[in-house]
């Protein structure tokens, strides 16, 4: 039978016997549990009794939850300060790395080897360094030069920032690299003219460089902000004694997702938070993609 | 998860085939390097000292020194012969080998259909697996579990490596990279009588090896770090792989600093070393990603 279809179709059996496995997978294992998780959102769940339609009562209950909206402004303030600051650190660094020859692969491997190491491992070792004395590597150093110990995990104030520290530098070298090969892209023609016209290092730096960046820089913004928004592994083993303390002060939404789903077993309340993680990375995606395409 | 700027590739291979033409020519220059290569050595201090401390006796951790004074694999011996490490690490080795196969695999032969033959319902498949880098993993793990727990998968390495057999991201970047295969190769080898399959195998795979390995590199590395998922489908000890183990070992009351910074080292050592001897191939594979996907 198959001898007899003409070349046109037996190229779509072809592909239909490649595709159909694929499609099966992603069928069952992606859309399905989207539509699945959007449907238990509307519902109550422990896991061990019977599904009950709960209508809007988890997005109601969601709304009403001081901690819920403590968390959405931890998870924003992850957003926040992560992403402009890696954002202007690893240009700083692709910038200033790119005009040097001297060892420049070493170098090079120094900043991009923390992207190599995996975030659980690492959340350790900073957990490590922000031990009290005598156990901790920063209290120490400042115990040398006679500064007063700093709480860094244990304080509401400084233990965000204490977490977002070393999911900054995690992430560093990827940016690094993709912004060395974006500067590495900018025809040399234009630097050629512009030092023909004794233009100053300034304004070559704000009139091509960072315009003709821009499309690196829209992948950077929104990549990385991605990233903060969906932080967990960092805070989650940073703060394993009291996950998203002290007192929810580093608690991002996906944590508190696991908290819910995994710990308490309201598989309802839980799947309404995952959606509105979904929105708002949604949301935040296209709005830095619009922003940053446009002018 | 979204789509990709517009970079000319030619910057990948500028990057990597960049080679030292200029000295350092002045003062400006000095500072600069000197700069960049402080910031460097802070860049890499956690990794250096999570290998440090691996290696000092228990009376030594609390030295800030980075050399140890008297280096001993102690540490590694009481970790390893403490058996639950060892498992670990043979249970992310076996996860992350399997679903780094599975996606070379699936996302080529996906991207490969989908760049190269025409069929109803081509652009359809494409927009619908393309959607699917919009669905954020942690919407989906609740169903998931549903799923593991129904059909039994909970606790085993099917439950661990399902959701990550196939990925968009892998189909999308084979898909940018079929393109550059030529129409003519692939009639060629149709004349010559190959069937498709052959043809994808023998012909257009050895034309991608580069995508390929950058592919290799991000699902490995992806898998081998995974958190989150493990976490969640494991509950038996022997289950965990090893970033699901080490985050309960350190939690442990009477585990030392030195035996939590071993166990971090066996967790980064196996991918710093592959870095360190593949490190052009895994940057230019980095730069292919990023500006692919």
């Amino acid at each position: 039978m198959y001898r007899n279809l003409t070349i046109r179709q037996k190229q779509i059996v072809w592909a239909w016997a490649f595709l159909a496995l694929p499609v099966l997978f992603y069928t069952v294992i992606r859309f399905y549990p989207t539509g699945n998780a959007i449907l238990i959102s509307f519902q109550n769940w422990n896991l061990l009794g019977s599904r009950t339609w709960a209508g809007l009562e988890n997005y109601d209950k969601l709304w009403n939850d001081p901690v819920f909206w403590k968390v959405f402004q931890n998870t924003f303030v992850y957003l926040l300060l992560g992403t402009p600051l890696s954002l202007v650190l690893s240009f700083i660094i692709a910038y200033h790395l790119d005009k040097l020859r001297f060892m420049h692969g070493f170098l090079r491997m120094l900043y991009f080897l923390p992207f190599m190491t995996s975030a659980v491992a690492m959340a350790w070792v900073w957990r490590w360094f922000y031990q009290d004395v005598p156990i901790g590597l920063f209290n120490n150093i400042l115990a040398n030069f006679g500064i007063p110990q700093i709480k860094f995990l244990q304080s509401t104030t400084n233990a965000l920032p204490a977490v977002l520290a070393p999911a900054v530098w995690a992430g560093l070298g990827f940016q690094v690299i993709i912004f060395m090969a974006g500067i590495r892209a900018i025809p040399t023609s234009y630097y050629e003219a512009a030092k023909i016209d004794g233009v100053g290092w300034f304004t070559v730096l704000t009139q091509i460089t960072i315009p003709l960046l821009r499309p690196t820089i829209v992948f950077i913004v929104v990549f990385s902000s991605i990233g903060f928004l969906r932080i967990f592994d960092h805070v989650f083993n940073m703060t394993t004694n009291n996950p998203g303390g002290p007192l929810n002060a580093t608690k991002p939404i996906v944590l508190m997702i696991y908290d819910t789903a995994f710990n308490g077993f309201d598989m309802g309340y839980a799947a309404a938070q995952t959606v509105v993680l979904f929105t708002v990375l949604l949301v935040v995606s296209l709005v830095q993609l619009r922003l940053l395409r446009s002018n | 998860m979204v789509a990709a700027p517009d970079i000319p590739r030619a910057s990948s291979q500028a990057l990597l085939t960049a080679t030292p033409t200029k000295r350092p020519r002045n003062m400006g220059q000095i500072i600069r390097w000197f700069l960049l290569f402080i910031g460097g050595i802070l860049m890499v201090m956690p990794i250096a000292y999570m290998i440090s401390t691996s290696l000092k006796w228990p009376h030594e951790v609390y030295n800030v020194n980075l050399i140890p004074k008297d280096p001993t694999l102690d540490n590694y011996a009481y970790v390893l012969e403490d058996g639950r490490f060892y498992w670990w690490f043979v249970n992310s080795m076996i996860i992350a080998t399997i679903t780094t196969i599975c996606n070379l695999l699936f996302d080529s032969l996906v991207g490969y259909t989908l760049c190269k033959f025409r069929f109803p319902g081509r652009k359809i498949v494409f927009i619908a697996i393309l959607s699917t880098l919009m669905i954020p993993t942690e919407m989906l793990v609740i169903p998931w579990y549903l799923m593991s727990q129904t059909f039994g998968w909970l606790d085993s390495y099917w439950g661990i490596m399902f959701p990550g057999l196939m990925t968009a991201f892998g189909t999308f970047l084979m898909k940018q990279f079929f393109e550059s295969v030529p129409d003519d190769f692939i009639e060629a080898a149709r004349i010559d009588g190959l069937n498709e399959l052959q043809i994808w195998w023998t012909v257009a795979m050895p034309l991608v090896k580069p995508a390929l390995a950058a592919l290799a590199i991000f699902v490995f590395l992806g898998n081998w770090t995974a958190f989150l998922w493990p976490l969640i489908v494991t509950n038996s000890v022997d289950m965990y792989t090893i970033p699901v183990g080490l985050s309960g070992f350190g939690d442990e009351a009477d585990v030392a600093w030195e035996l939590i910074m071993t166990g971090a080292a066996i967790s980064t050592i196996p991918t710093l070393v592959v870095f360190l001897i593949f490190q052009r191939f895994i940057i230019r594979g980095v730069v292919m990603a990023g500006l692919k996907g």
